[in-house]
C-alpha cells in the first residue's frame, strides 16, 4: 500500500517513558516507521507521562508508540491514556505498547486504551502491517 | 608455530583434499550459501595452520597467569576454584532483598550481586514524581545508609564480596557501604566487591545519567583514587560492554567500546598523576556472551590480550597485575524469547559455556523467563544449577583454555584482536591521540550511536528475512500460552519505602545533613576528590537524592540529543 494523495502520511511518536533507559526497540521501531514511509518523532529517554501526552497533542500524531521495559507499564501507562483523554486525542490515537509486558498485565492496559501490545519477538512487518490496518480512518 | 616447510606440505595437502575430496561433496551445496556469526562475522569451512602461520606461540598465547593473559589471567584457572557464581538479585524493598540474600548464601552462592530500583540507579529518591510507578520494581530501592543497614542485616561485610550493579550514583553506594564497614567494624581495606560505576558505557548504551559525560568521568577517577588509598580489595569500576551488546553491538564493537572506556579511565587517572601499576589491578571488567560460542571465545580471548599489550604499551604498565584483564559475564539478555521460554535454558547453558571457556572470573546465567517477567524463584535457581552443573558434571572447569589452539580458535582471536584494534585507532584518532578525549567526541558526535544502532537495525533486518534463524520465533514456533509463573512484587513497597523515607528524615539532625551537604558542594568547587564528602554525608544520612541534586547544581542536568539513525 502506497501513500495516496488523499491520505496524509501517518505520523507517529515512538515514546520512552520513565526512568527505563532500554532504547534498542524505540530505535530500532522508529527506523522501521520510517522505512515504511511513516513520519516519526522520538521522544527522547526519560520522559514523564505528561511530557508524552504534550507531545502527542502538539505533534497532532496518529500513533504513539510506547516502548518499556522497566516494570512500571502498569502506571504510567495508563496516565498517559488519561492524558490523551484529557486532551480528547484518545479516540484517534492509535496506541501501541512494547516492551516486556507480562501476559496478565496486558487485558488491563487494552481496557485503558492500547489499541495493541508488542511483546519480544514480534516482527516488524506485522507492527506496521497493524499500524497501515487500523490508523484511525478520520485523520485529515 | 610451523615452519615454512610444514607450511607448504599442509598447504599442498588441502589442496588435493579439496580437489578430491571436498569438491565432489560440494557439488550437492552446503546449507547456505554463507556461514556468520551472530555478529555477521563470516566465518570459514575448515581452519588449518596456514590460517595462523603468523601466530607465535611465546608472543601471542604463552601460558595461563602470564601476560598477554590469552590463555587466562591465572596459571590453575579453574582447577584452582571455579569462577564465582554470582546472581543478580534485588527486588522490592531493603528486608525482601536481605531475605534473597541470606536464600542464596544458604543455596551455596559464592558472592552477592545487588539490583537496585530505576530511581536509585538514576539517583533521585523514591518520594520524587518521577519515581512512580518504580520504587522497588526491578530492584532494591535504596535512599539512605538506613535501607543499606537493613540491605545486610545478618552479614558480615568482612566475610562477603557484594557487587554493585549502579551507575550514576555509584559513589553514594560506594560511601554508603565504606559507612556500613565502618559501623560494623570491618577494617576499610578489607571491604571486598565491584561497582560497576562505568559511567562511560552509559552515555553510550545503557543510558542511566545525572550529569554530563565529562564530570561523570571526573567522579568515577575519583571514586578509583579513593579505592586505591582506602579500600584496595574493592574494584571501583567494572568497565561494562553487557550493556553495548544489549543495545545491539557486534561482539568486535563490544570488546573494542568496552577497551576504549577502560583506557579512557586509564588516561584520566595519569592525568591525575595516579601511578598505573597502583590503580591499574583495580579495573576489571564486565562482558556479554552470546549465541556464537567460538566467536565469544575469540571476544574473551582478544581482549585479555589487547589489554595486556595496550596497558603496556600506551600506559608503561610494568606490574603484571595491572595487565591481567579480570572479568565477569553475563549471558546475553536479549538473546532471550518469549516464545517457548523453556529453550531459553539451553541459550543460556551455551552462553554460560562460551564465558566458561573464555576464561571467566565470574558469571551470571540469565533465568529462562525474563523476557516475560522479573524472574521467578524457580527459574532463578535453574540457572545458578546451570553453573553448577557446568562446573561440577561437565569437565569444562578442568583444563585451561581448552579451546586454546584449535585452528578456528586461534584465527578467530586474531580476527578479533585486528577488528578491535581498527576501532580502537580511529577513537583515538577521533581525540587527536587520546582515546579519553575520543571517547568523550563519540558520545557527542553520536559515533556510538550510529556504530551500536546500524548493527542493531541490520541484525533485525537478517531476523526479519529469516537469515538468522531464532528458534521458537521465525521457525519452528508453536501456538502457545506464555503465562508462567511470575514473581509479583508486593504492591505496598512504595508505602513502605516512602514511609521509611520519611521517618529517617524525621530522625535524623538536618543541620548535620546541610552541613554535609554545604562541604560536598565546596569539595566539588575546589575541585577537591569528592569521595570522603559523600562519605560523611550518607553518614549523617542524606539521601542518594539530595546529594545527587548537587553535582547537578554544579554541573547542569544532561539531556540526550539524538535522533534515530
Amino acid at each position: 500500500m502506497g501513500i495516496e494523495n488523499d491520505e496524509r502520511t501517518i505520523r507517529c511518536l515512538v515514546a520512552k517513558v520513565g526512568l527505563d533507559g532500554h532504547d534498542r526497540g524505540a530505535h530500532v521501531i522508529s527506523r522501521a516507521f520510517r522505512d515504511a514511509g511513516f513520519e516519526v518523532i522520538y521522544s527522547g529517554l526519560h520522559k514523564a507521562p505528561d511530557d508524552i501526552v504534550q507531545a502527542a497533542v502538539q505533534e497532532d500524531i496518529d500513533v504513539l508508540g510506547i516502548s518499556i521495559l522497566s516494570g512500571a507499564h502498569d502506571t504510567l501507562v495508563p496516565k498517559i491514556m488519561d492524558g490523551l483523554e484529557e486532551y480528547g486525542a484518545k479516540a484517534e490515537t492509535l496506541v501501541l505498547v512494547g516492551g516486556v509486558i507480562p501476559e496478565e498485565d496486558r487485558d488491563e492496559l487494552k481496557a485503558a486504551g492500547a489499541g495493541a501490545i508488542f511483546g519480544p519477538g514480534t516482527s516488524i512487518e506485522e507492527t506496521i502491517d497493524f499500524v497501515r490496518k487500523n490508523v484511525s480512518d478520520d485523520r485529515v | 608455530m610451523f615452519d615454512e616447510q610444514e607450511l607448504a606440505e599442509i598447504s599442498q595437502q588441502r589442496e588435493s583434499w579439496e580437489a578430491e575430496t571436498l569438491d565432489p561433496s560440494l557439488e550437492r551445496g552446503e546449507r547456505k550459501e554463507r556461514f556468520a556469526t551472530v555478529s555477521n562475522h563470516e566465518v570459514d569451512r575448515l581452519y588449518t595452520p596456514e590460517d595462523i602461520a603468523d601466530l607465535e606461540f611465546d608472543e601471542d598465547l604463552g601460558f595461563p597467569g602470564e601476560p598477554p593473559y590469552t590463555r587466562g589471567p591465572y596459571p590453575t584457572m579453574y582447577r584452582g576454584r571455579t569462577w564465582t557464581m554470582r546472581q543478580f538479585a534485588g527486588f522490592g524493598t531493603a528486608e525482601e532483598t536481605n531475605e534473597r540474600f541470606h536464600y542464596l548464601i544458604d543455596e551455596g552462592q559464592t558472592g552477592l550481586s545487588t539490583a537496585f530500583d530505576m530511581p536509585s540507579l538514576m539517583g533521585i529518591d523514591s518520594d520524587h514524581p518521577m519515581s512512580e510507578g518504580e520504587v522497588g520494581k526491578e530492584g532494591v530501592a535504596v535512599d539512605t545508609l538506613r535501607d543499606m543497614e537493613i540491605l545486610f542485616d545478618g552479614i558480615d561485610i568482612g566475610d562477603v564480596s557484594t557487587s554493585f550493579t549502579i551507575n550514576p550514583s555509584a559513589a553514594v553506594i560506594y560511601a554508603m557501604y565504606i559507612a556500613l564497614a565502618d559501623q560494623q567494624g570491618v577494617p576499610r581495606d578489607e571491604v571486598r566487591g565491584t561497582l560497576q560505576n562505568d559511567m562511560l558505557k552509559e552515555f553510550i548504551a545503557q543510558k542511566e545519567w545525572v550529569i554530563p559525560p565529562e564530570p561523570s568521568l571526573e567522579i568515577v577517577t575519583d571514586t578509583i583514587e579513593f579505592a586505591v588509598e582506602e579500600t584496595p580489595k574493592f574494584h571501583p569500576v567494572s568497565i561494562s560492554g553487557y550493556h553495548i551488546r544489549e543495545a545491539g553491538s557486534t561482539a568486535a564493537q563490544e570488546a573494542a567500546f568496552t577497551l576504549a572506556d577502560g583506557f579512557a579511565y586509564v588516561e584520566d587517572c595519569l592525568e591525575r598523576g595516579l601511578d598505573v601499576d597502583e590503580f591499574g589491578p583495580l579495573l576489571s571488567f564486565f562482558f556479554n556472551s552470546h549465541n556464537s560460542i567460538f566467536e565469544e571465545v575469540a571476544k574473551f580471548r582478544a581482549s585479555r590480550r589487547v589489554y595486556a599489550r595496550l596497558m603496556e604499551e600506551w600506559y608503561g604498565a610494568d606490574e603484571p597485575e595491572s595487565k591481567r584483564m579480570k572479568f565477569h559475564t553475563q549471558t546475553a539478555g536479549q538473546s532471550l524469547t518469549a516464545q517457548q521460554p523453556l529453550n531459553n535454558i539451553v541459550r543460556v547453558t551455551i552462553q554460560a559455556l562460551a564465558g566458561v571457556f573464555g576464561g571467566t572470573q565470574s558469571l551470571h546465567t540469565n533465568s529462562f523467563d525474563e523476557a516475560l517477567a522479573l524472574p521467578s524463584e524457580k527459574a532463578v535457581r535453574v540457572a545458578l544449577r546451570t553453573q553448577q552443573i557446568i562446573a561440577e558434571e561437565s569437565g569444562a572447569a578442568d583444563i585451561v583454555d581448552p579451546m586454546g589452539g584449535s585452528f578456528a580458535i586461534e584465527k578467530l582471536t586474531n580476527e578479533m584482536e585486528a577488528e578491535i584494534m581498527d576501532y580502537l585507532e580511529e577513537i583515538k584518532a577521533m581525540g587527536d591521540g587520546s582515546v579519553r578525549d575520543g571517547v568523550l567526541e563519540g558520545i557527542d558526535q553520536g559515533y556510538y550511536h550510529r556504530e551500536i544502532q546500524g548493527a542493531s537495525y541490520e541484525y533485525q533486518q537478517r531476523v526479519e528475512r529469516g537469515e538468522e534463524v531464532v528458534v521458537g520465533v521465525n521457525e519452528y514456533t508453536i501456538e502457545e500460552d506464555t503465562s508462567p509463573e511470575l514473581l509479583h512484587v508486593d504492591e505496598t513497597t512504595r508505602d513502605r519505602q516512602l514511609e521509611r523515607l520519611a521517618q529517617v528524615k524525621a530522625d535524623r539532625d538536618d543541620a548535620a545533613v546541610d552541613a554535609t551537604l554545604e562541604a560536598l558542594s565546596d569539595a566539588i568547587e575546589r575541585d577537591e576528590n569528592v569521595m570522603p564528602y559523600i562519605v560523611d554525608a550518607v553518614k549523617a544520612y542524606a539521601t542518594m537524592g539530595e546529594i545527587m541534586q548537587v553535582f547537578e547544581d554544579h554541573h547542569g542536568a544532561y539531556r540526550e540529543e539524538i535522533s534515530p539513525v
